[in-house]
């Protein structure tokens, strides 16, 4: 069918190939081109970031980086921002993993309305209810501390966390466990000798997720502190009156992580959205 | 420990966290919009409506919406396709298109502001190829539409990942048998779209949808960076409410607004996708 069709038309086909190359090239440059700009701005100096007109060549100048970590609390917001991350992290996987697996491996009453919890998590505006929250902490004295906000972005990490874990539990099939444990294994020593290993790159990759989630989280953390701002917060609440060279610095130390984390997690992107595994 | 308990045991962590951290929250915040002080009232949403930002924030929120989810939803069902027909070259394609997703609504303010500020890089381009002699000042009160376009696409360039990914994995799991079969069959790449891609898909376009709604109606980093206060949003306005003017009472109540906006639109879009009862792929 294909072959007579290219006996047919072999120009159409062509010139469709080259459309799709051209339509892939374009989306590429769609995304990379703002954040070479972005690049670009934090790579000038103060002076020429606020000149006109723009070069689009950086000039590898690091003023406007140094003047960013001069900026009166911005390393402490830096600093802030990576505790909350990490604890969010710590915190999302120690509490999400177990359910994943128990998803993954039993059949138990109550099961779909679990299911149904994690999912609607995902179906409400979350940094909203950093506004009761804030109430609460003052009463516990939890306000204003990393701890308190990394509870609140846990809450928000946590549904992919459980549904990352449930889709890599998922794909090791329950015959290896059940032959560690005919070799002697109790159930433990089978899960840490055997499906551990096998499940902590997934497990590594759901961890940077969370990590990623806090990290650029705004709304509840301009909320939820005042003087332990992060790194986000602390850029909202200067916006109106910062210099561009600070905003774009800032902007760019925001999505360096990012980066690299998005690369490194890129093989599990697919499997966290409730869909796989259906 | 009983095998019998033990599933429960461990989805006990995730539960009481949610219960407390997610729930709970929710009685607080209607308690907080509901009361003032002295039993149930309205006071908290009557003050809300009738301020004079009110319908224009709203307004803003819902038109950025719909200026944004339909313009991602035909661009990621577009990537999707585009990556899934991909022999050469497809991680790295997938890597640079979901890049903005690792990226942060403030961040991707910022980077749009880089272009559109009034010695950025816009004007620079519009200076250098002879269109104005001067630049000119874009994100102004005088010009509030491209605010509005300047929003919309930063929209658009950060939050389609999200959207792309969602349908790519979703894409992955329609069985290729039906595509061999319709090319059998003679069925153009556009029919087998319409026909085999978008109904299968339909799982995978209510979670996208439903997850990018709610985002578009949380707008608010974006438009901070961008709009400032030429362009009023109501997670821009629960933030004043909170920090400005102090009144934890409208915030709540306004967080009740959006709340059931987002509810509301989650129950639409999933009646709308709903798959039919029995069918599978």
């Amino acid at each position: 069918m294909t072959a007579v069709a290219d006996v047919v038309a072999p120009d159409t086909r062509k010139a469709g190939r080259g459309l799709y190359r051209a339509g892939v090239i374009l989306l590429c440059a769609w995304v990379i081109i703002p954040l070479y700009l972005l690049f670009v701005n934090t790579m000038s100096s103060p002076d020429t970031v606020n000149s006109f007109p723009k070069s689009f060549i950086p000039e590898f100048n690091m003023g406007s980086l140094e003047f960013f970590m001069g900026f009166q609390g911005m390393l402490r917001a830096l600093w802030n921002s990576v505790v909350v991350a990490l604890m969010t992290m710590v915190m999302s996987i120690a509490i999400g993993a177990p359910a994943g697996y128990a998803l993954s491996r039993f059949d138990f009453r109550g099961k779909e309305l679990f299911r149904l919890l994690i999912l609607l998590t995902r179906a409400f505006p979350l940094p909203l209810l950093a506004l009761p929250l804030a109430v609460l902490f003052i009463r516990t004295g939890l306000d204003d501390t990393a701890f308190g906000l990394a509870l609140v972005h846990t809450t928000l990490a946590i549904p992919f966390a459980v549904l990352i874990t449930f889709s890599l539990f998922s794909g090791i099939p329950l015959e290896l466990e059940e032959a560690a444990w005919t070799l002697g294994c109790t159930r433990l020593t089978a899960f840490t000798k055997v499906i551990l290993p096998l499940v902590l790159p997934g497990i590594t990759a759901s961890a940077i997720f969370a990590f990623v989630i806090s990290w650029n989280e705004v709304f509840a953390a301009a909320v939820l502190t005042i003087e332990n701002r992060t790194l986000p917060a602390f850029l909202l609440q200067t916006l109106g009156e910062a210099p561009l060279h600070l905003k774009f610095a800032g902007g760019f130390i925001l999505v360096v992580p990012a980066l690299i984390f998005i690369f490194a997690v890129r093989k599990y992107l697919f499997a966290m959205w409730g869909i796989a595994n259906r | 420990m009983e095998a019998r308990l033990l599933p429960y045991f461990l989805i006990l962590p995730v539960t009481l966290f949610l219960c407390l951290f997610f729930l709970y929250p929710f009685a607080l915040v209607a308690q907080q919009a509901f009361g003032t002080g002295n039993g149930f009232s309205l006071d908290n949403f009557r003050e809300v409506v009738s301020y004079w930002k009110f319908p224009i924030s709203m307004k803003n929120t819902f038109l950025l919406a719909a200026a944004v989810v339909p313009i991602q939803l035909a661009l990621s069902l577009l990537m999707a396709t585009m990556v899934t027909k991909m022999q050469k070259g497809r991680d790295l394609v997938l890597y640079i298109w979901t890049i903005p997703l690792g990226i942060s609504d403030l961040a991707a303010g910022i980077i749009w502001l880089a272009i559109f500020e009034q010695s950025g890089f816009l004007n620079s381009m519009m200076v250098g190829l002879g269109v104005t002699d001067q630049p000119v000042s874009l994100l102004s009160y005088q010009t509030p539409w491209i605010v509005f376009l300047a929003i919309m696409l930063a929209e658009i360039w950060r939050a389609t990942a999200i959207m792309l990914v969602i349908l790519v994995a979703g894409i992955g799991l329609i069985p290729k048998e039906y595509y061999e079969a319709a090319d059998v069959f003679g069925a153009s790449r556009w029919k087998q779209f319409t026909r085999i891609t978008l109904p299968l898909l339909r799982p995978s376009l209510q979670t996208a949808l439903v997850l990018r709604v709610i985002l578009a109606f949380e707008v608010f980093a974006v438009v901070a960076a961008l709009g400032g206060t030429i362009f009023p949003v109501l997670m821009g306005e629960i933030y004043a409410y909170q920090f400005d003017l102090q009144n934890g009472g409208a915030a709540a109540a306004l967080a009740i607004i959006v709340l059931i906006i987002s509810i509301v639109f989650t129950l639409i879009i999933m009646r709308a996708l709903r798959v039919p009862k029995g069918a599978t792929i």
